[in-house]
């Protein structure tokens, strides 16, 4: 469903992402992980094009998405993203802020939005909070409501970009548990997350970028126990024990 | 149908260049004079005895809610009712209208730099200011040596932005007859019932001088950026 | 100095009116309110424009924005004040020269003001915006814009202040609103400048500081509602 091909981006002279080749499939959940600077966040925003890149291609369902003439809008509305800052609308409330992509972008009217809308605060268990404002919800809260509201467009992919790393640690769960509830469903997802208890239970497949390359790529179980890669060796050690190997 | 050579060359070129010359000259002696009283008085609004505090809030909120227009025109008519005959004969003989005029910039520049100024120091961590007092320096030598070398690399974007002001406030001094660039132009176009040349030059070299002080802040911030303590 | 006032106080207050056009301290307010509000919608324009992806939009507005900040206002009158009435045909009044320079210049001041409140939300309301599909002019429609001009609310105030500071300049073509009015009354007098330059000036300070404070006020309003709605992404 997804093809990055030869994928190169620069900041300047800084290159944050070199020769990125990878495919996803539909239905797939891929965690990306790495360390800071990998590259990982960059990457997942080029698919909805809030990154341009320099060279390479991608492909989203077999078309060029910086193909001339794409309408970008129809193009982001067809993908679900989550930011690891929330990014809520401070200025409408939980349910307002799912229903206005709906009705703006002319795919419901505002009736069948509301109800839409409703149905999916209730799948993330904030149907209570619908006429709730983001500054009265807790972080979790509004990281659901997020997702909520990415998901009311019923796009067929959604990104994830660290979605819980701005999280008080208890509320880390609720948000997890949402996320493992689309995977199951069989939404296809990246997500770049540090979460890897979430990883090895929920991800198909794990890719672990370093300096803007794809180093490892591998089920789960095989990166947890047996990671190939130098690089990807030396992060899950430093995740495990981060007082150093001393 | 427009003739630049008009400007370009001849007298009334020389006028206009005078006057151009003389808006300068009331910017660098007002900026000289300014700095140092919105320094004082951004102290002032910093001491710690209250009425010192008061003085200088008085001094900066009496001065900045009032145009510069009426500045100018209270110094050059309304002040010199207050002086005794002689001096007033006197003050009228000299070029009084550039001494109001720059009595009357330097109070209204250094009321705003010195709400500039002031933001700075207080944007100094309380810390440093503690520190520097923890060594034994008193109130104004701390000031002088840690604070206010600190305060002047972030000061210094929002002071470029005032001297911007003031170079353009100069052209008001036209009212009280003082004959710089904006005077000069309203001269010519008199003398020589052409709008356009004498205004196009004077338009060009505000301009000309406005992008010099905004290329200088921009070097500025490039060169000193502000270094987080 | 009581004398005086109560010999000038209407004069000083409203002109002529209503045996000649209005002026004074009221030609004063209605010159900066008209000024002001018409100047909002323009600021507006620039403003959003200043932002625009296109480069066609972006950079004439950037171009004019550049040349009326760098120029002073008397330069922008005296502009008004003589191309006008070559442009329009008819004889243009100094209300409404001095009308059109405010509105020129305060808009291109207020459109400065929209974009800072628009850059100050934060790359991350635009790119949820546009996450969602949202095009560009919807993204400022519905989330960027109502966030940004409540900000703005206190810095209105300001502007307003100025604006009224602005309208001295009309004495230099003639228009009589306070200051002008001031000068006449010197002029009648004679003997007693002090006096008359210091009420104009206390005039002006009552008023632009009475709104400042307002503009406090204001601003402490809107911070406390804002507690209510911090921005995006701080966990409440």
């Amino acid at each position: 469903m997804i093809r990055f091909e030869h994928v190169n981006k620069w900041y300047g002279a800084y290159q944050a992402l070199v020769d990125v080749n990878e495919t996803i499939a539909k239905g797939e959940v891929v965690v990306l992980c790495g360390p800071s600077g990998s590259g990982k966040s960059t990457l997942i925003r080029t698919l909805n094009r809030l990154e341009p890149i320099e060279g390479g291609r991608i492909e989203i369902d077999g078309k060029d998405i910086h193909a001339p003439g794409t309408d970008v809008n129809a193009l982001r509305s067809r993908i679900g993203f989550v930011f690891q800052q929330f990014n809520l609308f401070p200025h409408m409330t939980a349910l307002q802020n799912c229903t206005l992509a709906p009705v703006r972008l002319g795919r419901l009217s505002p009736a069948q939005a509301d109800e839409q809308g409703r149905a999916l605060l209730e799948r993330v268990g904030l149907a209570h909070k619908a006429d709730a404002y983001p500054a009265e919800l807790s972080g979790g809260q509004q990281q659901r409501v997020a997702i909520a509201r990415a998901l009311a467009q019923k796009p067929p992919l959604m990104l994830f970009d660290e979605p819980t790393s701005a999280l008080d640690p208890e509320m880390v769960g609720e948000v997890l548990t949402v996320i493992r509830g689309l995977a199951s469903d069989g939404m296809t997802m990246i997500c770049v997350t540090h979460e890897m208890g979430f990883a090895r239970e929920v991800a198909d497949r794990v890719l672990f970028m370093d300096a803007g390359k794809v180093l490892e790529r591998a089920t789960p179980a095989d990166f947890f126990l047996r990671p190939q890669h130098p690089r990807a060796q030396q992060f899950l050690a430093d995740i495990r024990s981060p007082f150093g190997n001393g | 149908m427009f003739d630049l050579s008009l400007v370009l060359a001849g007298p009334y070129r020389d006028l206009l260049v005078a006057g151009l010359l003389l808006s300068i000259k009331l910017t660098a002696v007002t900026l000289v004079l300014a700095l140092p009283l919105a320094t004082a008085v951004a102290l002032l609004r910093l001491a710690p005895l209250r009425p010192l505090r008061w003085m200088g809030f008085a001094f900066v909120e009496s001065i900045r809610n009032v145009p510069l227009l009426a500045h100018m025109l209270f110094w050059y008519f309304g002040a010199p009712e207050l002086l005794p005959e002689t001096l007033k004969a006197r003050l009228y003989e000299g070029n009084f209208e550039a001494l109001s005029a720059v009595i009357a910039l330097t109070l209204y520049t250094a009321a705003y730099m010195a709400e500039d100024i002031r933001s700075g120091i207080s944007a100094i961590p309380a810390v440093q200011r503690e520190a520097g007092r923890s060594l034994g320096l008193g109130y104004l030598a701390n000031m002088r040596f840690v604070i206010l070398p600190q305060a002047l690399r972030i000061t210094a974007p929002p002071l470029i932005s005032q001297t911007l002001n003031l170079w353009k406030n100069t052209s008001i001094a036209t009212v009280i007859g003082v004959a710089e660039l904006m005077y000069q132009a309203a001269a010519v176009e008199s003398a020589s019932f052409r709008s356009f040349e004498p205004f196009a030059f004077a338009t060009v070299s505000y301009l000309s001088v406005s992008l010099l002080i905004t290329g200088l802040a921009a070097w500025q911030q490039r060169r000193y950026p502000v270094r987080p303590a | 100095m009581l004398e005086l006032i109560d010999t000038y106080w209407l004069y000083f207050l409203v002109g002529q009116y209503p045996n000649g056009p209005l002026g004074g301290l009221a030609l004063t307010l209605a010159l900066a309110s008209l000024g002001l509000l018409l100047a909002m919608p323009l600021g507006l324009i620039l403003g959003v424009a200043r932002l625009s992806p296109w480069r066609a939009l972006r950079w004439p507005v950037t171009a004019l924005v550049f040349v009326v900040r760098g120029t002073p206002l008397l330069m922008v009158i005296f502009w008004a004040y003589f191309f006008l009435p070559t442009l329009t045909g008819a004889k243009t009044s100094q209300f409404g020269t001095m009308l059109i320079a405010l509105v020129i210049f305060d808009g291109v001041y207020l459109a400065e003001i929209v974009r800072a409140g628009i850059v100050g939300l934060g790359r991350g309301q635009v790119e949820a915006a546009r996450s969602l599909g949202l095009s560009h002019v919807q993204a400022l429609r519905h989330v960027l814009l109502p966030q940004a001009l409540r900000h703005m609310l206190p810095s209105l105030v300001n502007q307003f202040v100025s604006t009224i500071k602005e309208t001295s300049l009309g004495y230099i073509i003639g228009l009589s609103e306070v200051s002008f009015i001031a000068t006449q009354i010197n002029t009648q007098v004679f003997t007693k400048p002090t006096q008359v330059y210091l009420c104009l000036g206390l005039t002006y300070f009552l008023l632009c500081f009475g709104l400042s404070r307002f503009a406090y006020w204001v601003e402490a309003r809107v911070a406390a509602r804002g507690r209510r709605r911090p921005l995006a992404g701080a966990p409440a």
